[in-house]
């Protein structure tokens, strides 16, 4: 999982918003604004790979660039995974 | 329902039966419940052995690979006695080993879209321990058509999940999380990727614990959620899970029948 700078650090770098979000659990922040599209590509993930939660609510692929995240969303990735 | 108990089965199920939400009652509903296992690899295998040892009297077991060297890692239904042998064949034996008193029908076929609903017509709750995503999404389908509970596990690497997921009941089903399987070859199947052996007996014995939970009705379903575990992080998090009203299988205007599903190609072993 890629690695999103500090919000401290960012705060010190005085440059565009930050956005802090939670990502799976964890308190996340990142260079804004961010739709579910960039964040998967920050995040180094395949977007055919994954399906994508937003505060409790699928979001489909086809609205993955068009869905701008906001401060405090609760983001959830789940890995396609079918091994048995 | 039938509260008579042989001395032998008291015996047998006693730490059940001293569990108030388990009790004879509970018992008596895994005696009578019937359960369709698809898949004897490294999740059916602590999945049977756990519903076999628990007294759920009926257990339906499909698949139609041979067991072979590299399942032996963590597919303990079977043994290196075993090798060559049909696995449904060599894990009913284990079942049966561990309690006689189940019936353990093992059925040696590959799941398609012209035999599926067949195989899980006479199983109240079906459980998908398969290796690939055309058996899962058809697997899927089949119980939204027929209104049959299904309970699925899937394991990669050091990762699992688990879902339960009865639309008929409320709640969403496997593809409200994945409309469409992925493009065939991007996803990496366990013998591509991986996968550690311990991971696959968590993930089915968790099964296995959910089947029980529907079967007797207690406890807090899984239902309306999605468990991920991470293995080498040790993290465990149940996700929301909600229906999707244009999901294209248990939508308004979901699939009628299986017709959208190709007859199955013959895969590598799991």
């Amino acid at each position: 999982m890629a690695r999103g700078r500090s919000a401290a650090n960012m705060a010190a770098m005085d440059t565009t918003t930050v956005l802090a979000i939670g990502v799976n659990g964890e308190e996340r922040a990142f260079d804004g604004p961010l739709s579910v599209a960039g964040l998967l590509e920050r995040l180094g993930l395949d977007a055919r790979k994954v399906a994508v939660e937003r505060n409790k609510a699928i979001v489909r692929r086809a609205h993955y660039a068009e869905t701008w995240l906001e401060p405090g969303d609760a983001v959830e990735i789940v890995h396609f995974i079918g091994g048995g | 329902m039938d509260l008579d108990f042989s001395e032998a089965e008291i015996q047998r199920y006693a730490r059940h039966i001293l569990l108030a939400e388990v009790g004879g009652t509970g018992q008596s509903k895994l005696r009578a419940a019937r359960v369709l296992i698809a898949g004897a690899g490294g999740l059916g295998s602590p999945l049977l052995l756990y519903l076999a040892a628990a007294g759920v009297g009926t257990i339906g077991l499909v698949d139609d690979d041979a067991v072979e060297l590299s399942n032996l890692q963590r597919q303990v239904a079977h043994g290196t006695g075993d090798l060559g042998r049909p696995k449904v064949d060599s894990a009913a034996a284990a079942a049966r080993r561990i309690n006689p008193l189940v019936e353990v029908r093992p059925v040696r076929a590959r799941i398609g879209p012209g035999n599926v609903l067949d195989l899980i017509r006479d199983y109240d709750i079906i459980c998908d321990g398969t290796d690939n995503f055309d058996t899962r999404f058809l697997l899927s389908d089949a119980c939204v058509l027929a209104g049959k509970t299904l309970v699925s596990a899937a394991v990669l690497r050091f990762e699992g999940q688990l879902g339960v997921f009865r639309p008929h009941a409320g709640g969403p089903c496997y593809r409200c999380l994945h409309p469409a399987p992925p493009p065939p070859g991007l996803v990496p199947s366990c013998g591509e990727a991986g996968v550690l052996g311990a991971v696959t007996g968590v993930m089915g014995t968790l099964q296995a614990t959910e089947v029980l939970k529907e079967i007797m009705g207690i406890g807090e379903t899984l239902a309306g959620r999605l468990l991920i575990w991470d293995a080498l992080a040790m993290r465990m998090r149940t996700i929301a899970l909600p229906r999707d009203p244009e999901c294209p299988s248990c939508g308004a205007h979901g699939y009628r029948d299986l017709s959208h599903h190709a007859e199955p190609a013959p895969v590598c072993a799991g």
